[in-house]
């Protein structure tokens, strides 16, 4: 799960990590207010949605006065951004973070993630900070400094010292920043978080720091030990299909070509979308019944997967282990009956209870439903019928 | 012989009581799985599918002289009773609870390498020594014994993966479903390492996925080390990036864990790598029959 950039601000603040002051707010009236609580004269209007270059977009202002920061507020909100995280259908801007304005010496980067291979989380810093890291990753490698962290010890001196000396800082500057990490390796590790980004991390003229942006996911399995966090969650920023899914247990994901599948399994269901590709087709999505899949389950993805008009065809690739075929088949002739499907079906069943399974379909007055005996078969015939032939 | 799990394996499960743990607990039994015993905290003294139930594995150990877990508890408590198994001295542990926090899991797999234990999972199907012991969740009827080694990320595919192999009238020799977390406890090169010693074992199955590194890591080991055949296949070549395909682990983040980065890095080694899933049965026969 993923946050804004102001929520990340709050849990920021909560653990003394330094942040500008600011507020969030969505009607562009309550603008000038807000900005005459931060105080100062100079101000950054910002855009909260989830994807990163939003400044590149349009949707990061600065503003000079009362007025400015009124007129970006109500540019802002209700504005489509496009950046190259959103995709070109952009995103709508419901929110803007007001931020007061800050004296920036120099900009650097500070981030915290896991790292698979080594099984530990790492914390990351870099003097290149404003731009974005996955460049400075590619082409400078040697300007990222990491420090692997042990939970089993936590966040220790020699830590905050290895970063610090490779940020090239003074001996103050060292001292502040090491409170500084060590805060945030609190928000990491407190909170589950799978990442922490700051980028731009800012030296001020009179050498703090302060979080300039923030970027926060959280690890999906621990929510359940994060109330808090779990109220965050903005269900503008997901997919509806992906949400209404979720409801019902299924793991779903849009894809953009015609041969709808279902199927049980993450790694048959991406394999299932590899093989429509490799015979010619385009998968119009990904979908997980999961482990407990009912015939009510089945139908609801029958549901989801047509709402989606692209698709053509749709392939149910099914092997039988805890799931039963013979639930899965009935699943198909209930989603047929509450479902009008007119889309042909190629259905493949296999393992657990296959044989009643095939049964049911074949007693079935259904007329648009092809058998399939093994995945590439399935494949094939279901990359003909997408095609009309 | 065969790897990790055989016939002489006592094995415990914890989360015995439960409705998910009756229930694999009875299928693995029906397999042939020398299931000594189970724990349920606060059940202990009672008698479950036949069995003793212990309220702490530490009894169990004594009681039972057991050596393997299989372990069925919800989510929040999988870490802990990872580490209790390690903490009594079980020496191979299975975890197929799905949906444990990171952080839990790292911790837990520092205690299982510090106690000597092998820890497969978790979010995994088990492991299974085909017409042996099946610990896990595995349908047993899927895998006949032969020569087949096999190593997945995955749970369903390596039933389809195994079921090739079997009508390819090649069979398995153990299989395993080593999980599609971000951190799991056993990795594909510690399995390799296992199945190059192995005597029953003559090729390799990889089914690896996207995300992370692992299956690179094991192209090198595999350079180096491995003299049997081995055959790999990668899914998620079709996966957009950004996108979590079911699994915690399956992610390709930024141009990192691709699927043709890993079928790359494989086939250099000296891997056969197959571009299709329905291909996996007839490649090992091929390799196996030159």
């Amino acid at each position: 799960m993923n946050i804004h950039e102001y929520q990340a601000k709050q849990i920021f603040a909560k653990y003394d990590v330094p942040i500008p002051k600011g507020k969030m707010i969505e009607k562009a009236e309550d603008a000038i207010d807000a900005a005459k609580e931060i105080g100062g004269n100079i101000w950054v209007v910002k855009a909260q949605i989830h994807a990163g270059g939003r400044g590149k977009g349009g949707g990061v202002k600065l503003a000079r006065s009362l007025d400015e920061v009124e007129k970006y507020a109500s540019e802002i909100i209700g504005m489509t951004l496009i950046t190259h995280q959103t995709g070109p259908a952009g995103k709508l801007v419901k929110k803007v973070y007001i931020e007061g304005g800050i004296d920036i010496k120099k900009e650097l980067y500070l981030g915290m993630v896991l790292d698979r291979a080594k099984e530990l989380p790492v914390m990351m810093a870099s003097t290149e900070g404003g731009v974005e890291i996955e460049k400075v990753a590619a082409e400078m490698p040697e300007k990222i400094i990491k420090v692997e962290i042990d939970p089993l010890t936590g966040f220790q001196g020699y830590h905050a010292r290895e970063l610090a000396f490779g940020l090239n800082l003074s001996k103050e500057q060292i001292k502040e920043f090491g409170k500084f990490a060590k805060a945030l390796y609190k928000v990491y590790s407190l909170n589950d978080a799978s990442l922490v980004e700051i980028n731009p991390l800012v030296l001020t003229a009179d050498d703090k720091f302060i979080a300039l942006d923030a970027k926060m996911g959280f690890d999906d399995n621990a929510l359940f030990r994060h109330k808090d966090i779990l109220e965050m969650r903005d269900l503008d920023e997901e997919d509806p299909a992906e949400i209404e899914a979720s409801e019902y247990g299924l793991s779903y994901v849009k894809l953009d070509g015609n041969v709808g599948c279902m199927v049980n399994g993450a790694g048959l269901a991406m394999s299932t979308m590899d093989i429509i590709k490799l015979e010619g087709g385009e998968p119009a999505n990904f979908l997980d019944v999961g482990g407990k899949a009912s015939a009510s389950t089945v139908a609801k993805g029958f549901e989801i997967i047509l709402k989606d008009p692209n698709v053509k065809a749709i392939l149910v690739n099914i092997f039988g282990g805890i799931v039963r075929c013979d639930r899965i088949a009935n699943g198909i002739l209930e989603a047929t009956e509450t479902t009008r499907v007119e889309v042909p079906i190629v259905v493949r069943l296999d393992g657990t209870n296959a044989k009643e399974a095939i049964e049911i379909i074949g007693k079935s007055s259904l007329t648009n439903i092809i058998s399939a005996t093994d995945l590439g078969d399935a494949a094939r015939k279901v990359v003909k019928a997408a095609k009309g032939v | 012989m065969s790897i990790l799990v055989n016939k002489t394996s006592r094995v415990i499960v914890q989360g015995f009581t439960g409705k998910e743990g009756t229930f694999h607990a009875e299928q693995c039994i029906a397999y042939g799985t020398n299931v000594v015993g189970g724990v349920t905290p606060g059940k202990g003294g009672q008698t479950h599918l036949g069995r003793p139930v212990f309220n702490t594995v530490k009894e169990a150990v004594k009681a039972t002289e057991t050596d393997t877990s299989l372990i069925l508890v919800p989510p929040a408590f999988a870490a802990d009773a990872i580490m209790e198994a390690a903490a009594a001295g079980i020496k191979v542990i299975v975890c197929i609870t799905e949906g444990i926090p990171t952080r839990d899991v790292i911790i837990a797999k520092k205690f299982t390498d510090k106690q000597g234990a092998t820890l497969i999972g978790p979010n995994c199907p088990g492991i299974i020594t085909a017409d042996e012991a099946k610990v896990g969740i595995m349908p047993g009827f899927v895998f006949k014994k032969g020569k087949v080694g096999l190593i997945s990320k995955s749970g369903t595919l390596t039933y389809e993966m195994a079921n090739q192999v079997v009508l390819a009238d090649l069979g398995i020799s153990t299989a395993i479903g080593i999980g599609g977390d971000p951190i799991i406890g056993t990795t594909i090169i510690d399995l390799l390492k296992l199945f190059e010693k192995d005597k029953e074992t003559e090729a390799i199955v990889i089914i690896g996925e996207i995300g992370g590194d692992m299956e690179i890591q094991a192209a090198e080991y595999i350079k180096e080390n491995i003299t049997k055949p081995v055959v790999a296949f990668i899914a998620g070549r079709t996966a957009p990036k950004g996108k979590r395909m079911g699994h915690a682990g399956a992610i390709i983040a930024g141009s990192k864990g691709t699927a043709q980065e890993k079928m790359d890095a494989l086939t250099k080694a000296g891997v056969t790598v197959v571009d299709s899933p329905a291909d996996i049965g007839v490649k090992v026969r091929e390799i196996l029959n030159k």
